[in-house]
């Protein structure tokens, strides 16, 4: 199955063509991205910046795996989920996943799952950068 | 048995230093090991989850350490 997945975590700015790339084929019907920016508030205070990290051998595992039921969840053809780690500014992109599938509903449904799956068990922390200090992101009550 | 483990996220900010070296009894679970952080490293209480990771996967709490293990603090995830 693994060459229907594919898997990426970089410091380098991603790449909604090369995602598109990967999960095209003449047999799918249609492709949804998920496209994550940066937002420049949370409740209420103003974000300066992000900076994320991974552990990253673990956070690759865990992305494959969601890749993996993601496609035999949903019978979906082909998904890509990149994301970034280090710095990123405002309207940065820090996550992309792309799914293909022969009918849209599947690869709706596919693309959602994959983006809540990886908010829940892969090992990668965003820690914000206000005005006035920082904070982990869900590390707080 | 000295163990190390590795601290991503605030649990770096919370044990000090990204690596940390711990002598530990043999046989001990990984939920025994997460007591005694927690008295030792009391702001640990206070994460809404933490769990460690063992050779890249999560792992039960009953799972007993080996020697060669790698661990990991993995406090509340927040990717995407």
């Amino acid at each position: 199955m693994k060459e229907y997945i594919q898997i990426k975590i970089t410091t380098e700015p991603l790449n909604l063509a090369e995602c598109q790339q990967f999960v095209e084929d003449d047999s799918v019907g249609g492709i949804v991205h998920f496209v994550g920016t940066v937002r420049n508030n949370t409740k209420g205070n103003t974000v300066k910046y992000l900076d994320f990290e991974a552990y990253e051998p673990m956070a690759v595992k865990e992305m494959t795996k969601i890749g993996e039921e993601a496609i035999l969840k949903f019978n979906v053809h082909k998904v890509a989920i990149h994301h970034r780690i280090g710095k990123l500014e405002i309207g940065e992109i820090p996550v992309i996943i792309a799914v293909s599938s022969a009918h849209r509903i599947a690869a709706f449904q596919a693309c959602q799952y994959a983006i809540d799956t990886l908010k829940q068990t892969v090992p990668i922390w965003k820690k914000e950068f206000f005005e006035d200090g920082e904070v982990w992101v869900s590390a707080t009550p | 048995m000295e163990i190390s483990i590795l601290c991503f996220g605030i649990t770096k900010e919370i044990l000090g230093s990204f690596i940390v070296a711990k002598s530990i009894e043999s046989d001990l679970s990984l939920a025994e090991l997460m007591q005694d952080l927690k008295s030792q490293y009391p702001a640990l209480n206070e994460l809404p989850s933490i769990q460690i990771a063992i050779n890249e996967e999560y792992q039960s709490p009953d799972y007993i350490i080996k020697s060669g293990d790698e661990l990991v603090l993995i406090p509340p995830v927040s990717g995407g």
